[in-house]
């Protein structure tokens, strides 16, 4: 798909184009509102009920807290990524997206970063609100906590934003998602909650150097193979 | 196995249909004997494997369970292989052949992942006392086995052949660069929260039982992989045959070999 000039001004278009498809998913999402406000009130459901599940002992919960974060970002984020295709689907504005000129990646990269923005914000809702339930202590350590948090959505939006392509596209398509989506964050998951311990409860061993490295592989490894792999994804 | 020369799909269709045309090919008779072959092999080292083998010290006749555990596990593991060679070669040339045989991998390493974690399971309760661990080897089996499960659930929802092949594809190769990545991030996690998996090497008296079955059960899983992909082929061939009579037409390229 490359019927640049050069590879600079490919760059550049593919930049804009990009840029452009975030930029309309964005603005979409902030005039309907629809979605984020209903995916944020089923992540704070999902607190609740957590506290339900393993409360009332308040150690148990604080002891519990940082798995039920993640938790509770796996199964709300799960839910925006389906609806990032869905609403160009029902248009039938996907179609005329491809039909474009260029390269078809910055059509990934583009809803790769709505989402990512997307699933930030829910975070910045739901994570702050998490700490106040279960009474963890976060605001010490609140960078480090952030830049673990970002790690770990990367890699979670880009194999979902990747899935997503197929998985909007088919019946079923609610549970099929997570069934291919989840047992493929199995590391992901481990590392951003043993950084995140690390980062809350302090680390004696030093071990979040290995996590930290298993986490931003992880993101690097699955990045580059979703953008190779787009492009077979998506042509019709 | 089959001999006769219709195949089974001719049967879901309508009753007229039921020999659509010559153009379906028969299912490959070398084929077929290959299979009796493997599985013949397969009985009889199992058998040989057991009646050789002493009581093991430790786990008496619970040992003999790794003459089928050891080389279930082995050819799940080359399936799922199997499954990213032929991905890769899928998205590469989009060679159709390169797609039936990453689905008949898929669907075989998938059935077999499934045995090997009951096998494990069954052999673990009287061994350690308990049905699951969270064993690096175990824990990567089963999220294996849920990863295949979602490629082929993919396959299944996908109406449009030619897409789920390509969907398929990708899956199959993601879930593949992945198994080592869950298989060391488990078992650093495990060794963090300090818990010892044990291992231990195996006697020459089982090892020959072992590599036998190991390599008999392998052919099987061959013939088992060769066969779904050959009914996938019949299948398409006699689709593709269904749809030219439909239209009331000669046949174009039905069944390529």
């Amino acid at each position: 798909m490359s019927a640049h000039p050069t590879i600079a001004s490919g760059w550049s278009l593919g930049g804009r184009q990009a840029r452009a498809v975030l930029w309309k998913d964005l603005l979409a999402e902030r005039r309907t509102k629809v979605n984020f406000n209903a995916v944020v009130a089923f992540a704070v459901i999902t607190l609740l009920l957590a506290g339900f599940a393993l409360g009332p002992d308040a150690e148990a919960l604080r002891k519990s807290a940082i798995g039920i974060i993640w938790l509770t970002i796996l199964f709300a984020g799960v839910l925006a990524f389906n609806r990032s295709y869905q609403s160009e689907l029902e248009t039938g504005a996907l179609e005329a997206l491809l039909h474009y000129a260029g390269d078809r990646r910055a059509i990934f990269v583009g809803k790769l970063l709505a989402n990512l923005a997307f699933v930030l914000l829910v975070e910045l809702i739901v994570v702050p609100l998490a700490a106040m339930l279960y009474h963890v202590e976060m605001l010490r350590a609140a960078p480090a906590l952030a830049g673990v948090l970002f790690l770990g959505t990367v890699g979670f939006v880009t194999l979902g934003t990747f899935y997503a392509a197929m998985a909007s596209r088919v019946r079923a398509r609610e549970v099929l998602l997570p069934l291919l989506l989840f047992p493929m964050l199995v590391p992901l998951l481990l590392a951003a909650v043993e950084c995140s311990r690390a980062v809350l409860e302090g680390d004696v061993m030093g071990d979040w150097r290995a996590w930290l490295r298993v986490l931003v592989a992880f993101d690097v490894i699955f990045l580059v193979a979703s953008l190779l792999a787009f492009e077979h994804v998506i042509e019709d | 196995m089959t001999s006769s020369p219709v195949m089974t799909p001719a049967s879901a269709v309508a009753p007229e249909a039921r020999r659509p045309s010559p153009d379906v090919p028969a299912p490959s008779r070398g084929l077929a004997r290959f299979g009796a072959v493997a599985f013949g092999l397969v009985v009889l080292s199992q058998v040989g494997a057991i009646l050789a083998s002493p009581p093991d010290a430790a786990m008496g006749h619970t040992q003999k369970i790794m003459y089928v555990h050891v080389p279930t596990a082995w050819s799940a593991f080359l399936a799922f292989f199997l499954v990213f060679v032929y991905s890769v070669r899928y998205l590469w040339g989009r060679d159709e052949r390169n797609d039936r045989m990453a689905l008949g991998a898929a669907e075989v390493g998938t059935a077999l992942t499934a045995l090997t974690l009951a096998q494990g399971s069954i052999w673990g309760k009287p061994t350690w006392g308990v049905w699951w661990t969270w064993d690096p080897r175990l824990t990567t089996t089963a999220i294996m086995f849920l990863i295949y499960v979602g490629y082929l659930a993919l396959r299944a929802f996908t109406d449009d052949h030619e897409r789920g092949a390509r969907w398929a594809a990708a899956v199959g190769v993601f879930g593949f660069i992945n198994v080592p990545i869950v298989y060391m991030s488990v078992r650093w996690w495990r060794t963090i929260h300090q818990v010892q998996s044990t291992s231990s090497s195996v006697d020459p008296v089982y090892r020959i039982g072992l590599l036998v079955n190991v390599i008999t059960f392998t052919l099987l899983v061959v013939y088992l992989m060769l066969k779904r992909a050959e009914s996938a082929r019949l299948e398409r061939a006699l689709d593709a045959a269904l749809e030219a009579r439909m239209l009331g037409r000669a046949p174009s390229s039905a069944g390529d070999r």
